[in-house]
């Protein structure tokens, strides 16, 4: 196994050694042959096929098949179906929406970070107050904002005795789809700060340094260097952030626990009353879409990404 | 001071504006379970676990036990599944290191509630083999926590050089589980931590895929007793969400405690 040049990882400064330069590996005291080794590989393997990989084809491969196992396009047909064709709009202008304001008020929030100390009580408190909100808030999101905007909310019934101002005289909207929109900013910020800090703190200080000895200002310098350099990663992280909003199932089902307006609440209603527009087996086609839309959007963030890496170096 | 850094009247601003819009919810659900009907007072908290309250918590204590259960069977499924392949995986074939990540990333961008469509027909399979223990979600949810547990782990394995400490035990006579054991997880323990209490976190937060197969764990109850007592959901979702935030912070001071270390 010596002969193996290492694959120089990012914390190491090893230099890789050219494959001949060492005799080959005698089988040593202890060292497993390379196929023995192999085997070590087999049970993690395994695990992935059966949770993740199989899981993944079965849902795709579902919306392909009728009741009786036969394969039939007539469940990506619904696809085209008004209903259907609807919640994905739904989703999308949500998603849109909720990364816009999200990736614009998350960049906000690193650019008032920026020149904080990294392992600061700032810093810390905010990266883990992010990560709480961006990644397992959830179901808990929902309650927080039902407890605020709800028809029982305090600022509703503060506003409406202090103001005056009835925050629901349109109709009970927390429960429907624009009462998404600030649960969803509330976890699309933080998302944009724990993805957007690495490349604000990429930016070097000795650019501002040089920018200002030459006679360039503050506002030039984020004009022609911070906002260029940036560009990319941000277009990155809005990427990132429309993919989150738009698989995001756990806020959508505990504010809205009836009707299905966007397309993760429609696969709750497929998988849970079996036959929806009079099909079966929608459930595996919505969940394609939706695949197809995530896959594309990942794969212009990793295309972005990598351009974006070059300054990260 | 760096020249990047903003002027502090602008750091105010926008730490003022975007703190307020994140404080309002927290503190309104907090107001919010200080109701008692007239005015406000603390006797939610306080009668929370009051022998009239038992029944309309039992789903509670339920799903947090469940959860508890899938935390510590994901942790086991990280520290001995995945740990052990990384490990392998980095000693053995750096080359695959590239197409390993890429999988273990991959999870990212299959969204859950998609992979919960797969997953119904294999859990009934599951549940007619190994029956409908609680813990069997766990499988479901050592591939939601791999990407994050990989993150944390591989940060550890990229600070040390596991190859020299390795090939050192080998020579002073050590078979790979010393080496695995006694050499490289004391090497690895700031990632191994990090790894696992993210995944105890994202455990007690998962909702999508219990909730459609039917599960009962912490998520699934509190929405069960919001419906009855909004009072009560309100107070367990501040606990849980300061209980996370208290494991961010670990792995936070954890994590910089780590670099700061190796690079000294």
């Amino acid at each position: 196994m010596t002969q193996t040049p290492v694959h120089p990882g990012p914390g190491q400064d090893q230099v890789t050694r050219p494959v001949a330069s060492e005799p080959p590996a005698p089988a040593r005291r202890g060292a497993a042959p390379r196929w023995l080794a192999a085997v070590g590989l087999v049970p993690f393997a395994a695990y992935l096929l059966l949770f993740l990989l199989l899981p993944t084809v079965l849902a795709i491969g579902s919306g392909l098949v009728d009741g009786d196992g036969a394969f039939t396009l007539a469940n990506i047909a619904a696809l085209g179906d008004p209903v259907i064709l609807m919640t994905f709009g739904n989703s999308t202008w949500l998603s849109v929406l909720t990364a816009l304001i999200g990736a614009v008020v998350g960049a906000g929030v690193c650019y008032a970070l920026l020149g904080l100390p990294e392992t600061g009580v700032v810093r810390t408190l905010v990266d883990a107050a992010s990560g709480v909100l961006a990644q397992f808030g959830g179901v808990m999101l929902a309650f927080a904002w039902i407890a605020t905007i709800g028809i029982q909310g305090i600022v509703t019934q503060a506003l409406a005795a202090g103001f005056g101002i009835d925050l629901f005289a349109d109709g009970a909207w927390i429960y429907a789809l624009p009462g998404l929109i600030l649960p969803y900013v509330y976890f699309q910020v933080p998302l944009m700060v724990i993805t957007f800090m690495p490349a604000m703190n990429a930016l070097k200080p000795q650019w501002a340094e040089a920018n200002l000895t030459l006679g360039g200002t503050r506002a030039g310098f984020w004009r022609t260097i911070g906002i260029p350099v940036l560009a990319p990663s941000f277009f990155a992280s809005l990427l990132l952030l429309f993919a989150n909003a738009f698989s995001s199932y756990a806020t959508a089902a505990a504010l809205a626990s009836q009707g299905s307006q966007i397309v993760p609440l429609q696969i709750r209603t497929a998988l849970t009353s079996e036959t929806l527009l009079g099909r079966e087996n929608l459930a595996g086609a919505l969940a394609l879409g939706m695949i197809v839309v995530v896959a594309i959007v990942m794969w212009g963030y990793s295309l972005v990404q990598r351009r974006a890496a070059r300054w990260q170096a | 001071m760096n020249g990047l850094a903003p002027r502090p009247l602008t750091r105010w601003v926008i730490s003022i504006l975007v703190g307020l819009f994140f404080a309002v919810p927290l503190l309104a659900t907090f107001l919010f379970t200080l109701r008692d009907g007239e005015g406000y007072s603390l006797v939610n908290w306080t009668t929370l676990f009051a022998p009239e309250n038992a029944a309309l918590l039992a789903p509670v204590w339920t799903g947090l036990g469940n959860s508890l259960i899938l935390a510590l069977v994901t942790v086991i499924i990280v520290l001995l599944l995945l740990t052990p392949t990384m490990i392998l995986v980095s000693l053995r074939f750096p080359t695959l290191r590239r197409a390993f990540e890429f999988v273990a990333l991959l999870p990212i961008s299959i969204p859950a509630i998609v992979l919960v469509v797969g997953l119904a027909p294999i859990y009934l399979q599951i549940g007619r083999t190994l029956g409908t223990g609680a813990w069997t979600l766990a499988f479901a949810y050592g591939v939601l926590v791999l990407p994050f547990a990989y993150r944390s782990i591989q940060a550890s394995i990229d600070a040390i050089d596991m190859k020299t400490l390795s090939e050192a035990a080998r020579t002073l006579g050590a078979g790979w589980i010393t080496i695995v054991l006694r050499v490289l997880a004391p090497n690895l323990r700031q990632g191994l931590l990090a790894g696992s209490l993210i995944s105890v976190a994202v455990v007690l937060g998962e909702f999508t895929i219990a909730s459609l197969l039917n599960r009962q764990v912490l998520q699934t109850a509190l929405v069960v007793v919001n419906k009855i007592d909004a009072f009560s959901a309100a107070i367990f979702t501040l606990l849980a969400l300061a209980f996370a935030f208290v494991l961010l912070l670990i792995i936070g001071r954890a994590g910089r405690a780590g670099s700061g270390r190796t690079s000294s």
